[in-house]
C-alpha cells in the first residue's frame, strides 16, 4: 500500500509538471488555434535564464523567476511578431512548420550561447522533504509547490478568460475570429497577448520543471513539450481544467505503467492509453463536443 | 505553382552556395589531413564537442613541435548514422587521410563500414560498441553479428569488456550483497555494457535484485527505478550510463532518502564537472574509468589546464580519449616520412601495422597496445569520489 | 499549336514525370563523368527515400486532408521489415532481393496502416494528429524491444529480452535498441528513381480516379460528401493504407542504403521533418514535395553550410522560417506570380 501511495505521489508530481506545461499549450491552442511546438523550448530558455540569474549573478530565487518570466514574455512577443504574425492568413500547417523552425532556432541558439554541457538546476526549496509514516513516504517541497502552482494558475486562467474583458475577447477570437473583429475586438492584439501569457507560463513551468527534475540542457524542453501536448489533447485541447486533469493523469499513468508493467514499454503504454481514451471520447476528457454544422 | 517557383529559386541559391562555398581552412598546405565526426549539435552535443576540443588541443601541441603537421577538421553528425555518413563523405571529399572516427557508437558503426570500404584508417576515441570494430562475439547469443572492419581501432574500452570487468570488480571486492541495475535501453553503449555485465554476473553468481531501464524520452524521472531498487533492498546500484542521467539519479535518490553505493563505468566520469551539481551527493561513488581529470601527473595537469583555458570546462574522458587518439596517430606517423600526398589507403596499411605492434603512453593509460581485433588493452583505473574529487582505489 | 490537348492536371503530371526522368538522367551522366562528390553520391539514396516519403505523406495531408505526425512510424515498419527480409531471403540477385524486400516492407506497413487506420480515422483534425504521433512512439518502443536473429533453422524472434540462442552459427539481424547492423547496402539510386516514379504513378492515378475524387470530396467537405453517399471509412482508409504502404517501401529503400539503422532514427523528429517537406512544397502539390524534400535534405550538407561550423543548424532553422514566411507572403507571391505571368504570356495558361 505504501509503495502504491509512493508511486501515486511520484505520478502526481510528474503529472503536475506536464500539466503546467500543458496549460500554456492549451491556452495558445485554444485562442490562436495553432500547435506551438516551440513552447517546450521557451520553457528551456526560461529555465536557463533563471539558472544563470541565480547561480552566476547570485540573485534571490524570486528575482530569478521574475526575470525569467519577463524575458520569456518578451521572447514570446518577439517570436510571435517576427515568425507567427506574418502568417496570420496562412494555413495552420504553415504556422506549425514555422513553430518547428523556431524550436530548432531556440535549441541551437541555446547551445551556442550556453554550451551543451549539463547544468544542475539549484533547488530553491528546503531540501528536507516532508516525511509521512515514519519516513516511509516522502514528499518533496518542490512537488507540493508545483501542484499548488498548477492549481493556482488553472484557477487564475479560468477566471481571466471567464471574467476579464481581455479574457472574453480571447474567447471570442477562439470562437470566431471574423465575428470577433466585427464586434470591435482587435484580433491581432488579442492573439499577441495570448502568446505573451503563454510564454510567461512557460517560464514558470521551466523553473518548476527544473526544480523537480534538475538537469538542464538545450534539449530539456523538447520531450516534456511533446508529453505536455499529449496531456493537453488527453484532457481536451483548449480546455483549461482539461489540461490540468490530462497532465496529472498522464503523469500517473506513466509512473504506474513503468512501476507495475515494464519500464521498457512505459512510453508505449502511455500512448496506447491515450489512443484508447481518444477512441472513447474523441475530443478528450473535458473537451467540448462540437456539433458539426452543415 | 508560385510556391514551386519560390522553391526552385531557393534550390538554385543552394546550388550556388554549394559551388562557391570553397574550402575554408587551407592554412596548412603540407599538413596531414585528419578528420573527425561527432555530434556537435543536438542532445549528444556534449560528447562530440568534448572530443573535438581534446583533439584540437593535441593537434595544436603537435603542430607547435614543428615536425609533422596535422590539419584537423571535425564535422557534425548530430548523433545520427545517416548524417554521420554525410559528415564522413564531406571529410573524404576534403581529402582526409586519417579518420578519427565517430564519437558515438551508432554513427560509429555506420562510418566504420564506410571507411572499411574506402580503406581509410579509423581510430575512434569513444565509439565503444562492438559493432564499430566488428568481429566480436555477442555475449548473449554467441554469434558474430558484424564482420570485423580491419581498419578500425578503438581508444576506449569496448563495451563488453567494461561490463564484464565491472562484474568481476564487484565480485572480487565484495562490493554489493544485493545489486540493482539501471540502464538506458535505447542506447547502444548502455545496453552493450549491460548485456555483458548480466552475462558475467550470472556466471559469478552476483545477486541482482532489480533491473530497470529508461530511454531518451523518459530520462527526466527515475522515481520508479529507484523505488524498485530500494524496495528490493539493493545496497549497490550499477549505472552503465552517462553522467547526465546519473547526476539526476543521485539527486533523486538523495531526495527520497535512499543512499546505496553506486558503481559506474567510464560514462560516469564527468559527473563532478556538471555545473551546479552537489558533489557531496557523489561521495563514495565508484567508477571504472581510464581517465581522471584530478590526477596529479604532469601530462594530465597540463591538458586539463589548457582545456579549461580554451573551453572553460573541465575535460571529460571523451576529450582525453580524443587527445590520446591524435597523439597515438602522431607517434605512429612521425618517423615514417608520410606527407599530405600519401594516399589514405597506403596510410591505412601503415597505421594498421604500427598500431598492432606499438606501445603508447597517453592520458588514459600507460603501455597501451592494440590487438588485431581493434580493441585496446589498458588497465581501467578503479576510482572513487572523495570530497569532490576522484581518487584511485586499489 | 499542340495537337493533343491535355488538361492542366495532366500536363503538370507529365511535366513531373519528365522532370524526374531528366533529373535522373543528368545525375547519372554527371556520376559516370565523375563530377559528383562523395557527399552528393552518398545522399542520393536517402534523398530518393525522403522524396518518396514526402510524396506518400502528401497523399495523407494534401489529398486526404488529415494531419499525420507519425508517418516515420510506417517508414520504420518498412525499414525493419525490409532489412530483416533482405538479410533472410536467399535471393542471389541484389536487384530482385531489394524489390522483394521493398514489397515486404510495403505489405507490413500497409498491414500496420490498416490496423491503425480503422479505429483512428474516426477522429478528426488535431486529435487524429496526436493519435498518429502516439502510434509513432509505440512503434519505436516496440522495435526497441524486438530481437530477430537467423540461423540454419530459420528466423528467431524474441520480445523484451533477447532469449535467442543460436546452435549453428547464426547471426542477430535486429538487435533491439541497437538496431540492424552490418546491412548489405543493396539500395541504389536507380531503385530510388523507380520507386519515385511508381509512387508518382500511383498517386496521380489515384487522384484522377473515382476513388480519388471521393477522397478529395471528403477533404473539402466531409458532411457534404457523406450526404451524397460516399463511404467515409472506406475511402479514408484507402488513402491512408496506400500512403502507409508507400512509406514502407521508402523505409526499406532507406534502410538498405544505410550501414546501420536504429529505431531512434524514425522518431517524432523524422515525422516532423517529412511534414516540413510536404508543407513547404505545398499540400497536394507533388512537384513541391519533390523539390522541398531534395532542397532541405541537401541544404545542411552543402559546403557553405558545413563551412558555418557551429552556426550551421542555427542558420538552417532561420532559412526554414524565412522560406515559410516568404512562400506565404502576399508580396512575394504577387511578385512571383507577375514574373511568371509575364514570361508565360504567350502560353496564356498561367494561373
Amino acid at each position: 500500500m505504501l509503495i502504491f501511495l509512493n508511486h501515486l505521489i511520484n505520478g502526481i508530481s510528474l503529472g503536475s509538471v506536464y500539466a503546467i506545461i500543458a496549460l500554456g499549450y492549451t491556452m495558445v491552442y485554444g485562442i490562436a488555434k495553432m500547435l506551438n511546438f516551440a513552447h517546450g523550448d521557451v520553457i528551456m530558455v526560461g529555465a536557463y535564464i533563471c539558472f544563470f540569474s541565480v547561480s552566476s549573478f547570485h540573485l534571490p530565487p524570486a528575482a530569478g523567476v521574475l526575470l525569467a518570466v519577463i524575458a520569456c514574455t518578451a521572447l514570446g512577443i518577439v517570436i510571435e511578431r517576427l515568425a507567427y504574425k506574418p502568417l496570420r492568413q496562412a494555413t495552420s500547417l504553415a504556422v506549425l512548420i514555422t513553430a518547428i523552425g523556431v524550436s530548432y532556432f531556440l535549441q541551437n541558439g541555446a547551445q551556442l550561447l550556453w554550451s551543451s554541457n549539463i547544468k544542475m538546476f539549484p533547488s530553491f526549496f528546503s531540501s528536507q522533504p516532508i516525511s509521512l509514516f515514519g519516513g516511509e513516504l516522502k514528499i518533496t517541497i518542490a512537488a507540493i509547490v508545483t501542484v499548488l502552482a498548477c492549481v493556482v494558475i488553472m484557477l487564475a486562467l479560468t477566471w481571466f478568460t471567464g471574467r476579464t474583458k481581455m479574457g472574453k475577447a480571447m474567447r471570442a477570437c477562439s470562437e470566431d475570429k471574423g465575428a470577433a473583429q466585427l464586434m470591435g475586438i482587435n484580433v491581432n492584439a488579442t492573439i499577441s497577448m495570448t502568446f505573451a501569457i503563454g510564454s510567461a507560463l512557460a517560464a514558470i513551468a521551466g523553473v518548476l520543471f527544473c526544480s523537480v527534475y534538475p538537469t538542464l540542457t538545450p534539449t530539456t524542453g523538447s520531450m516534456p513539450g511533446i508529453k505536455a501536448f499529449t496531456a493537453a489533447v488527453f484532457g481536451g485541447i483548449g480546455s483549461i481544467p482539461g489540461a490540468l486533469l490530462g497532465g496529472i493523469l498522464l503523469g500517473i499513468i506513466e509512473i504506474f505503467a513503468s512501476a507495475y508493467i515494464s519500464t521498457q514499454m512505459s512510453n508505449a503504454i502511455v500512448f496506447a492509453v491515450l489512443i484508447v481514451v481518444l477512441l472513447v471520447r474523441p475530443s478528450g476528457l473535458l473537451g467540448k463536443q462540437i456539433r458539426e454544422k452543415v | 505553382m508560385k510556391k514551386f517557383f519560390a522553391l526552385v529559386l531557393a534550390l538554385a541559391l543552394t546550388l550556388v552556395m554549394t559551388s562557391c562555398g570553397g574550402d575554408n581552412d587551407q592554412k596548412n598546405g603540407a599538413a596531414i589531413k585528419i578528420g573527425g565526426a561527432g555530434p556537435l549539435t543536438g542532445e549528444a552535443a556534449i560528447y562530440g564537442n568534448a572530443a573535438k576540443g581534446g583533439a584540437e588541443i593535441a593537434a595544436e601541441e603537435i603542430n607547435a613541435l614543428g615536425g609533422i603537421q596535422f590539419d584537423l577538421r571535425y564535422e557534425d553528425d548530430a548523433h545520427d548514422p545517416e548524417k554521420s555518413v554525410n559528415a564522413y563523405n564531406t571529410l573524404k571529399d576534403w581529402g582526409m587521410q586519417v579518420f578519427l572516427g565517430s564519437v558515438t557508437s551508432t554513427p560509429g558503426a555506420a562510418t566504420a563500414a564506410e571507411s572499411d570500404a574506402d580503406h581509410i584508417f579509423y581510430l575512434t576515441p569513444s565509439a565503444s560498441s562492438t559493432d564499430v570494430i566488428g568481429g566480436v562475439v555477442n555475449p548473449l547469443t554467441g554469434s558474430v553479428d558484424v564482420a570485423r572492419h580491419s581498419n578500425v581501432f578503438q581508444m576506449c574500452f569496448v563495451d563488453p569488456n567494461q561490463g564484464s570487468a565491472s562484474a568481476q570488480y564487484i565480485s572480487d571486492n565484495g562490493l554489493g550483497n544485493a545489486i540493482a541495475v539501471i540502464y538506458k535501453n535505447d542506447d547502444v553503449y548502455s545496453t552493450g555494457i549491460y548485456n555483458s555485465f548480466a552475462a558475467k554476473a550470472a556466471e559469478l553468481g552476483l545477486n541482482i535484485v532489480s533491473t530497470t531501464t529508461f530511454t531518451t524520452d523518459s530520462q527526466t524521472d527515475f522515481s520508479v527505478q529507484l523505488n524498485d531498487a530500494k524496495n528490493n533492498g539493493a545496497d549497490l546500484i550499477y549505472l552503465p550510463t552517462y553522467y547526465g542521467p546519473n547526476a539526476l539519479i543521485l539527486t533523486q535518490a538523495n531526495a527520497m532518502g535512499y543512499s546505496p553505493k553506486y558503481f559506474g563505468v567510464d560514462g560516469m566520469d564527468g559527473i563532478l564537472s556538471v555545473d551546479g551539481f552537489d558533489t557531496a551527493l557523489a561521495e563514495g561513488v565508484m567508477l571504472l574509468t581510464p581517465f581522471n581529470a584530478d590526477a596529479e601527473d604532469d601530462a594530465t595537469k597540463s591538458f586539463v589546464a589548457k582545456y579549461k583555458e580554451k573551453y572553460g570546462d573541465v575535460p571529460n574522458q571523451f576529450a582525453a580519449d580524443a587527445y590520446d587518439c591524435v597523439y597515438a596517430i602522431y607517434n605512429a606517423l612521425k618517423d615514417e616520412g608520410v606527407t599530405d600526398a600519401t594516399p589514405a589507403s597506403e596510410m591505412c596499411d601503415l597505421l594498421i601495422g604500427k598500431f598492432t605492434s606499438m606501445t603508447f603512453n597517453g592520458l588514459t593509460g600507460e603501455n597501451m597496445t592494440w590487438s588485431a581485433e581493434g580493441t585496446v588493452t589498458k588497465s581501467p583505473k578503479g576510482m572513487y569520489i572523495q570530497t569532490g574529487a576522484s581518487v584511485g582505489m586499489d | 499549336m499542340k495537337k493533343i490537348r491535355l488538361n492542366r492536371t495532366s500536363r503538370v503530371n507529365f511535366a513531373t514525370f519528365g522532370a524526374v526522368i531528366l533529373a535522373y538522367a543528368i545525375i547519372q551522366i554527371m556520376r559516370s563523368a565523375g563530377l559528383l562528390s562523395s557527399t552528393v553520391q552518398g545522399q542520393l539514396v536517402p534523398i530518393c527515400a525522403y522524396v518518396a516519403m514526402a510524396l506518400s505523406l502528401n497523399l495523407t495531408v494534401g489529398v486526404l486532408g488529415e494531419l499525420s505526425l507519425g508517418h516515420a512510424g510506417f517508414m520504420s515498419v518498412g525499414a525493419f521489415a525490409g532489412a530483416v527480409a533482405a538479410a533472410a531471403l536467399p535471393i542471389p540477385s541484389n536487384a530482385l532481393r531489394l524489390a522483394a524486400a521493398m514489397l515486404i516492407g510495403a505489405v507490413f506497413a500497409a498491414a500496420v496502416g490498416t490496423l491503425v487506420g480503422i479505429p483512428v480515422l474516426r477522429l478528426n483534425g488535431d486529435y487524429l494528429a496526436i493519435v498518429t504521433l502516439a502510434f509513432g512512439q509505440i512503434i519505436k518502443s516496440i522495435v526497441e524491444n524486438l530481437y530477430i536473429g537467423m540461423d540454419g533453422r530459420g528466423l528467431h524472434v524474441s520480445f523484451l529480452e533477447n532469449r535467442i540462442i543460436f546452435r549453428d552459427g547464426g547471426r542477430m539481424i535486429l538487435n533491439g535498441a541497437m538496431g540492424v547492423n552490418g546491412i548489405d547496402k543493396i539500395s541504389s539510386f536507380t531503385a530510388g528513381f523507380i520507386l519515385i516514379m511508381l509512387v508518382l504513378a500511383v498517386i496521380f492515378n489515384l487522384v484522377g480516379s473515382r476513388a480519388g475524387r471521393a477522397i478529395m470530396a471528403l477533404r473539402d467537405n466531409r458532411i457534404a460528401a457523406e450526404s451524397v453517399g460516399i463511404n467515409v471509412t472506406k475511402y479514408k482508409l484507402m488513402a491512408f493504407v496506400i500512403s502507409a504502404a508507400m512509406a514502407g517501401a521508402a523505409g526499406t529503400l532507406f534502410a538498405l542504403g544505410q550501414n546501420t539503422i536504429t529505431a531512434n532514427k524514425f522518431d517524432f523528429n523524422t515525422s516532423i521533418l517529412i511534414l516540413v517537406f510536404v508543407v513547404l512544397g505545398g499540400q497536394g502539390n507533388m512537384w513541391g514535395s519533390i523539390v522541398a524534400a531534395t532542397f532541405l535534405t541537401v541544404l545542411p550538407e552543402t559546403k557553405a553550410m558545413r563551412g558555418l561550423a557551429d552556426y550551421r543548424m542555427l542558420v538552417y532553422a532561420i532559412v526554414l522560417i524565412l522560406v515559410m514566411l516568404a512562400t506565404n507572403n502576399p508580396t512575394v507571391q504577387d511578385f512571383i506570380n507577375s514574373t511568371f505571368r509575364r514570361k508565360k504570356k504567350k502560353g496564356g495558361a498561367a494561373k
